[in-house]
Formats: structure tokens, C-alpha cells, sequence
């Protein structure tokens, strides 16, 4: 870093352009005192226990059914919690942890490659672009080994070598092989491995299932956590649940840029109403574009198609040299015209490099030089080429059919194309989301008996995640770290204190009733997916993959037009009696649309570039992401004060005590 | 994909809407005009639905989630084919390349007794998840289990555990069968853990549990059509069915009651 690059920064970030207040909340992250490696042994030591016969008195309400729900409900359920699991899907097993494609990682070390739980703490501090907490990323490179246990347990198919031992294969961001997968379905295996378990929790009696459910809003009764309201999205039907602690594992929000590789019904409705309720929430504007996306091919696209990264193991990323080669095929540009421009910029990891660079660097080549490839999309080719033609040859077809065939098949369906024949066409699109809601070292919210698990908290990746960890992160959170850290908030709790005809329930079920019948009041013009794709469109182009200040104000103003025409002229149509399509659809646009606007000042005040955070005015002459650890090196939390009132800023600052903060090079 | 705009079809569907459970359906015809072959099979019916909603009518109902053909939400009938004409491919991943312009396409939900209509093309497919409850898992609680690779599994069997662990769970082969039969299902499940260690214990109460709560929910008796083969989004193969039986009459033979 140059002097002047230091002075311009002090300079920038002195006048911030937007104004929101600080909050006097002081976050306590309750990290465990004593040596990282032993943080984790001593607090479960130390953490109050709930004897065998009395865990059967509370009730425990887990809202979402993927891996950290799933793995949560069915442990809580095994140690004889009284556990009830909702899903707005028809099956719990329909979770978009299954759409997980490339693997999970785990600090085995069976391939004698030089891997330890350190190394994976390391690389993963690394890769979040030293914006994550090391208490919470070392547990989860230590819980990372008995996942791979349990899931082996379960009858999880891993891929095996012809001896019978797993098998491993690389990912982004680690020098090491450390990722176990199951062909293309990783998360699908996991996923069904966590729903096994939990539908035999619910044979046993011990986990009641609500599906086709969906959580509208968190009941607090005097500051805890004590329930939820639910809509039944088959009858329309409001109820209320109580418990003794709610954990959300409800995802992440990418879809708030409507165009995204998340499922059609992922969505912010649980995390964004507990943060209404008190709950802060944390950095929401560090997202991950994922690089290898298919392309987009038209404008009435519904989604996008992530390729898995592990691809990067065979296949090779180049555009043409020169610009007039981009609308030539592939195969009429000599090897001299192409530049293999993440080997060229990231020598040591090549292909391999973290994501956000990866993306970054498609971005600069195809935006910013205009080497893009493939069709023209509103006068733009938006695509890299990922080559796998050198794997081929090398080692045969069979080798690479027997790794990636069903993404090649999933591949050439979508685009009429043999990525056999010729190189596949990639570009970076919205994968994940490493904010969500503030916890501390026990997953537990700022409101007591709220836990937030999995995508849906904020807590492991920091500003940038590294592939195969997301698996790691919901099953590590479910299956080892809640079973131990709930004990510690129900053993100071009276079980069944609040039943559902406490005024508190009461209220809040008043509010959702009203909201659904404002919703339905409206009769406007316009559909809930026409608003959804225009604040996309904001989100993308101002709050993507570069950022600027000026962007980000003036998408928070575009934002608030559109939220108000929405309230004026969204069409909701039917009833609240039936399945109602509409009105879902419409429900969970009204909250991003809320959202959107906080991810914008988020990343309007965090006047540096970090991870998946790329803010034009702060990058090196190079072009790599500035940090500012000066100021920034710390977690954001935003917390509500009312609706038409900027949320007001909490900061729980990250000490590092055991890596030392440099900048990042994959060079 | 071609370069350069493609050019667009006009449809006619023939929709089953059904408002709940109770009431009666009907088929309704519509038009899908601006059809492009990019486009997927429930891309062309947003379409068709920011249509119905510009002009007052209530969106046709239809499951969907992750659009990449592996959450099993998306089902349809179409032109009497479970996930339409392509072979091994989901209504999510099947694009409108594979039809053309002009075609009339008839569009209905899953048609079994142990899937009833919830609304429009929307089924319940609850039965699926009660038959995994019956014995779909090995049992073992979290915490405890022993080193990874401590038990090799030699690589034909992993592979044929997930060849057969690949179900999506859909609902497909129930829909194509004549029997309504959960057979290809519930043999997908019983394969997947038949074909490693750690399922053996519970092989064969798992056999007679699941296929026992198979003829509890409605589904019908399989007769070896292979319908639920060919229609399979997954090409789950028909062994799995084979394995199912032999595991069956093990049990009953054993008299094996769990």
C-alpha cells in the first residue's frame, strides 16, 4: 500500500455521504477466553447443561429445513428436545442446500498433503478477507473433521478411490485437497443424509413437521424470543407457535438482485422481520458473485445456473486477446490470441484463485476491455471462456465424463452446447450472501432465545467465502455447535413460560393479518415479479460486483420510489383462503424491497474495498480490493429504529490474535 | 444457443386449474405468444402468468424452487409425459427448443390418489416424505460416529449407492404408472443404503416398513411396467426395484417384523 493511497482513503472516508446514527448497543461476542485451540473444549465445559429428563419440557422452533435446519432439528430432537421444523416447501427435503454442487471441505488431511484444522481456520480467515471472527472459523475448521464422520454415518455416497477411502479434489482459495464431494451432489447428498435423520425424528414423535409453511414474523415476549406466526400457504391460515428458543436457518438473500443462482422461493421475509423486531444485522452488504455462472440469455430469464467451482480443477479460463476475436469461435483462435488472464494475474493459484477475485477478473476483462464471448445481451457479450480442452487430451474423456459429467449434461441442456466439443461460456452471477444476522460465539442473536444458523447469519465467512465451506458452515452450526450452545440459554429459562394467548402473540398476529389484507387491498396494476426484476436491476447495477458512492445513493433513491409504487400499484390477486401464488411472491418482494435499500448503506459506509465488497474509489494501482483495516476492521451491525429511520450502526470490532492481517495475495 | 435474437413461438396450453382440494377442475386454454427457444418449460408459464395477472386473472399455480433440476419441486404433465419429451430431464430444464410454434400443449399435475391436487398443477406429495419416515435412514445419532475412512467401501458399491441415491424424489415415476406404484421411489432409497455397510443392519426391516407404508398410503402394486424408468428425470434404474423385492421377501421370508 503507497502513501497516498493511505491519505486518500483517511480523506474519503471522513465525508461519508449518507448520515445514520451510532447505536450505544454494545455487542458482546462472548469469546471464550484462553488459546484458540482450546476456546472451544473449555466453553462447552463451562456452558450450563439441561439434564436428560427435563429437555423433554421445552420447545424448540426451527425455522427452515436445509442443513443447518435439518442437521438442528434432528439433534435437538435426538437429545430430547420437543422440536418443531418448518419449510415453506412442500418437503423438507427440498431445501436449496441441495443445490450445493461441488463439495465441502474438511481438515482430514488424508491425503497427507499438509492440511491441518489451522491450515482451514487460515485459509478461511484468508479467503473472508480478514472480516470474519477467528473464534467462530476455527470451531468450524475443528468441527469440520466429524462432519465428514457423521455423514459417513449416515450412508452419505461420497466418491471413493478404488482402495475404498474417500476422495478428495481442490477448490479455490486453498493450496491443499481437502474437499469431499459426491459427484456434482454434494449438497444433495448432505441435505438427504440431514433429512434422513430428521424424518426419523419425526416417525419417533419428536420433530412435528409443518411444510408448506412459512414464518411471517417473531413474537418477543419481555425481550426473548419466545415464538413465531406462521402463514399455511396451502389455506392461508395464520398461526402462532410457542417455544422456548427460535433458531432460523433460513438461508441466505441473494435473491434480493432477482437474478441470482439461489431457488425461486429463497428469500429475507424471517431474517428481515426479526431484524425489525431487534435483531441486528450484519454486514448485508458482503455478497458473493460466484464466477463460474452460465451467462445470461435473455431478459425473461427467471434464474441463474451456477457451474460448480470445482470445474476449475480441469478447466482453463481465457478470452480473446484481441477484440475483434470475440465473435470468432473459439476453436478459430489460435493459442497465441488467448489470454489465460487468471493464470497470467494469479501465477501461484491460477484458476484456483477465491471467488470474488475470479469474478472480478471476468468482470474487468469483459465490462471494462470488452474481450467478452457469446451472444450479445443488450449490446454487451457478458462471457468468459472455461476450457477444458487441455484436461481432455491429457486425461482422457472418461476422466473428466466421470468427475463432471452431470454438469456437462446440466450444461449442454441449457445451452444447446457439448462442452466436450467446445469450451463452455461462463460469467460471474449472485451466489450467496455472508451477511445475515448478527450472532455471537453461541449462534445467538442480540435478542436472547433468538439463534440464527447457517447462510442465514452472518457469523463465518466474512467478506468473502471460500467453495466447498458453505456445507461445512450449516452442518458444523447443526449438528455440533447448537446441540451444545442452547443448553447454556434454556438451563436459565422457565419451559413453556408464554402460550400462544399472551398479548404479545396476540399483537404480532394482528400485524401479519394486516399486512396480508393491505396486500390484498392494493389492486394495482403492476405484478410483484415486475418489481422484483426492477429492483434487481438497482441491485445489480449499483450494488454488484463494483460499487461507487454515487451508485449507492442513488440506488437508495430509486429504491424508494419503487417502494412506494409497489404499496400504490402492486396487483395481488385472489383470496387468503387458497394457495395463493401472488400474494406470496408479493410478501417476500415487499421485504427485499425494505432490505435492498439497507444492503446499499451498508456498502455506502464501508468505505473500503474487502472480499466480495468492491468499492471503485479503493483499489490498488493493480486493481485488487483495498482494505482499511485502519477503520473497517470491524463487523457491521445494523439495527432498526423504525420504518422511515436510517438503522443506526453497531460495531463489534475483530481482534486477531493468532493471523496476522496483511493483504491478500494469490500472486 | 444461437447468436443474434431468436425467433419467438405462439402456443396454445391447456391448463388443469383446480382452486383446492375440494373443488372441482377444468381445463382452460391460453395463449403463450413471444415464446423463445431459450426460455425453459416454467420460464414460458411466468410468462403466461405476468399475462393473466395484466389482465385481473388469477396466476395458474404450478411447484417450482431451485429451476436447476435437482430440489424435485417441479412436476407437470405434459402432452401426457411427466416432465415432458426429453429423456432424463426435469419441466425446469426442459427448454422450449423442443417445441414449435404452433403446438398445443396440454398441461396437468400428477394424477395418483396418494398425490391429491392441492391447487391448479400443485400436488401433495407428502406421502413421499412418510414413506422416508417408515425407514428411509440409517439409524445413528449425531456425535460419535468413527473415523471416516475407517471402513473402506470399495468404489462399485459407492457408486451404485449413488447412482441410486440421486432420486430427486419428484414424483415422476408414481405419475407414470399405470399402478400409481412408489416402487422406482422407494427402491432408490433402500439401494442407496443396501450398497454400503452401514445400512446393512437395517436392510431388511427397512424393506418391509417402507413397502408396507407404501400400500398404506395408496400407492399401487408394481407390475413391472417400467414406465417410472423411462420417465425418470434421474434415470434411476430399474434394478433398484429388483433390489426392493429380494430385500421384501428376505424379510417376510425371515419372517423379519423389525
Amino acid at each position: 500500500m503507497t502513501a497516498s493511497i493511505t491519505e486518500s482513503i483517511a480523506a474519503k472516508s471522513k465525508k461519508s455521504p449518507v448520515d445514520y446514527p451510532l447505536s450505544d448497543l454494545k455487542l458482546d461476542a462472548k469469546v471464550p477466553s484462553g488459546p484458540l485451540e482450546q476456546k472451544w473444549e473449555k466453553h462447552k465445559f463451562d456452558s450450563k447443561l439441561v439434564n436428560p429428563a427435563n429437555k423433554r419440557k421445552y420447545t424448540v422452533l426451527v425455522v427452515g429445513s436445509g442443513l443447518a435446519g435439518a442437521s438442528a432439528a434432528s439433534t435437538l430432537a435426538e437429545l430430547g428436545y420437543n422440536v418443531h421444523c418448518f419449510c415453506f416447501q412442500d418437503s423438507p427435503r427440498r431445501a436449496h442446500s441441495i443445490a450445493a454442487q461441488g463439495g465441502i471441505n474438511a481438515a482430514k488431511n488424508y491425503q497427507n498433503d499438509g492440511d491441518s484444522v489451522f491450515r482451514l481456520f487460515y485459509d478461511t480467515i484468508k479467503g473472508g478477507d480478514f472480516r470474519a471472527r477467528e473464534a467462530n472459523v476455527y470451531r468450524l475448521a475443528l468441527n469440520s473433521r466429524n462432519i465428514i464422520d457423521q455423514c459417513v454415518a449416515q450412508g452419505v455416497p461420497f466418491a471413493r478411490e478404488y482402495g475404498g477411502q474417500l476422495a478428495n479434489r481442490s477448490f479455490g482459495g486453498a493450496q491443499v485437497s481437502r474437499t469431499f464431494y459426491a459427484r456434482g451432489q454434494t449438497g444433495q447428498q448432505l441435505l438427504l443424509g440431514a433429512y434422513s435423520s430428521l424424518s426419523r425424528m419425526i416417525e419417533a414423535g419428536r420433530v412435528k413437521m409443518h411444510t408448506r409453511t412459512e414464518m411471517l414474523d417473531l413474537v418477543l415476549v419481555d425481550g426473548h424470543a419466545k415464538g413465531i406466526v406462521t402463514r399455511n400457504l396451502t389455506n392461508g391460515k395464520v398461526e402462532r407457535w410457542a417455544g422456548d428458543a427460535v433458531l432460523l436457518c433460513t438461508g441466505g438473500y441473494g435473491n434480493v438482485f432477482y437474478l441470482s443462482t439461489n431457488a425461486q422461493g429463497c428469500n429475507v421475509t424471517a431474517t428481515y422481520r426479526a431484524f425489525k423486531r431487534g435483531a441486528a444485522f450484519g454486514n448485508p452488504c458482503y455478497t458473493q458473485i460466484h464466477p463460474t455462472c452460465i451467462p445470461v440469455h435473455g431478459d425473461d430469464q427467471s434464474k441463474l445456473t451456477l457451474m460448480s467451482e470445482s470445474l476449475r480443477n480441469d478447466g482453463r479460463i481465457w478470452v480473446p486477446k484481441k477484440n475483434e476475436d470475440c465473435t470468432k469461435s473459439p476453436e478459430q483462435i489460435p493459442e497465441q490470441d488467448r489470454d489465460y488472464f487468471l493464470e497470467r494475474r494469479y501465477p501461484a493459484f491460477g484458476n484456483l484463485c477465491p471467488r470474488d477475485i475470479a469474478s472480478r477478473a471476468a468482470k474487468v476483462a469483459c465490462d471494462d476491455e470488452g474481450r467478452g464471448v457469446g451472444p450479445e445481451v443488450n449490446g454487451r457479450r457478458l462471457g468468459v471462456f472455461l476450457d477444458f480442452s487441455k484436461s481432455i487430451a491429457e486425461k482422457g474423456r472418461a476422466e473428466i465424463e466421470g468427475k463432471y459429467g452431470n454438469l456437462f449434461d446440466m450444461y449442454a441442456k441449457i445451452t444447446a452446447e457439448d462442452p466436450y466439443k467446445t469450451p463452455m461460456r461462463i460469467y460471474p452471477a449472485v451466489h450467496y450472501t455472508m451477511g445475515g444476522l448478527w450472532v455471537d460465539y453461541n449462534l445467538m442473536s442480540n435478542i436472547p432465545g433468538l439463534f440464527v444458523l447457517g447462510e442465514a447469519n452472518f457469523s463465518d465467512h466474512g467478506a468473502n467465502r471460500l467453495g466447498a465451506s458453505a456445507l461445512m458452515q450449516g452442518l458444523s452450526d447443526g449438528y455440533f455447535v447448537i446441540p451444545s450452545t442452547i443448553a447454556g440459554y434454556l438451563a436459565g429459562q422457565k419451559p413453556a413460560a408464554a402460550p400462544t394467548e399472551h398479548a404479545a402473540f396476540k399483537e404480532v398476529d394482528g400485524d401479519v393479518q394486516q399486512r396480508i389484507e393491505r396486500l390484498l387491498a392494493i389492486k394495482g396494476k403492476r405484478s410483484p415479479r415486475s418489481f422484483h426484476k426492477a429492483l434487481g436491476k438497482i441491485m445489480w447495477d449499483e450494488c454488484g460486483m463494483a460499487r461507487s458512492e454515487q451508485g449507492l445513493a442513488g440506488a437508495i433513491e430509486q429504491i424508494k420510489a419503487l417502494r412506494a409504487e409497489f404499496w400504490e400499484n402492486v396487483a395481488v390477486l385472489g383470496d387468503n383462503d387458497n394457495m395463493n401464488v401472488s400474494l406470496e411472491m408479493a410478501g417476500r418482494v415487499a421485504d427485499f424491497l425494505e432490505f435492498g435499500e439497507l444492503m446499499c448503506l451498508d456498502a455506502l459506509h464501508r468505505n473500503e474495498s474487502c472480499g466480495g465488497h468492491f468499492r471503485a474509489e479503493f483499489q490498488t494501482e493493480d486493481g485488487e480490493a483495498l482494505r482499511n483495516d485502519d477503520e473497517f476492521a470491524y463487523a457491521a451491525a445494523w439495527l432498526h429504529r423504525g420504518d422511515d429511520k436510517t438503522p443506526a450502526l453497531a460495531k463489534e470490532p475483530l481482534v486477531f490474535e493468532n493471523i496476522k492481517l496483511a493483504q491478500r495475495s494469490y500472486k | 444457443m444461437a447468436d443474434g435474437s431468436p425467433k419467438t413461438m405462439t402456443l396454445t396450453l391447456h391448463v388443469w386449474r383446480q382452486k383446492n382440494a375440494r373443488a372441482a377442475g377444468a381445463f382452460q386454454t391460453y395463449k403463450a405468444t413471444g415464446v423463445s427457444p431459450d426460455q425453459s418449460f416454467l420460464e414460458m408459464l411466468d410468462l403466461v402468468n405476468e399475462d393473466l395477472i395484466g389482465r385481473g386473472q388469477e396466476p395458474i399455480a404450478f411447484d417450482h424452487d431451485c429451476r436447476e433440476g435437482i430440489c424435485g419441486m417441479c412436476s407437470l404433465m405434459i402432452n401426457g409425459e411427466p416432465h415432458g419429451p426429453e429423456r432424463g430431464t426435469t419441466t425446469c430444464q426442459l427448454h422450449m427448443r423442443h417445441f414449435h410454434d404452433g403446438d398445443e400443449i396440454v398441461i396437468e399435475p400428477w394424477r395418483a390418489r396418494a398425490f391429491p391436487v392441492v391447487r391448479d398443477l400443485v400436488v401433495d406429495r407428502g406421502a413421499f416424505d412418510r414413506l422416508i419416515q417408515a425407514g428411509g435412514y440409517v439409524s445413528v445419532n449425531a456425535g460419535g460416529a468413527p473415523d471416516a475412512n475407517s471402513v473402506p467401501i470399495p468404489k462399485k458399491e459407492a457408486d451404485l449407492a449413488m447412482d441410486a441415491a440421486a432420486c430427486i424424489g419428484c414424483g415422476a415415476c408414481v405419475a407414470a404408472c399405470p399402478n400409481a406404484s412408489a416402487m422406482l421411489f422407494v427402491g432408490a432409497k433402500m439401494s442407496q443404503l443396501r450398497h454400503l455397510p452401514q445400512g446393512k443392519p437395517e436392510q431388511t426391516k427397512r424393506a418391509l416398513n417402507m413397502l408396507n407404508r407404501a400400500d398404506k398410503e395408496g400407492f399401487g402394486a408394481c407390475r413391472n411396467h417400467f414406465e417410472c424408468e423411462a420417465a425418470c428425470p434421474k434415470e434411476i434404474p430399474r434394478r433398484v426395484m429388483a433390489e426392493a423385492f429380494r430385500d421384501y421377501v428376505t424379510a417376510a421370508v425371515n419372517r423379519d417384523d423389525g
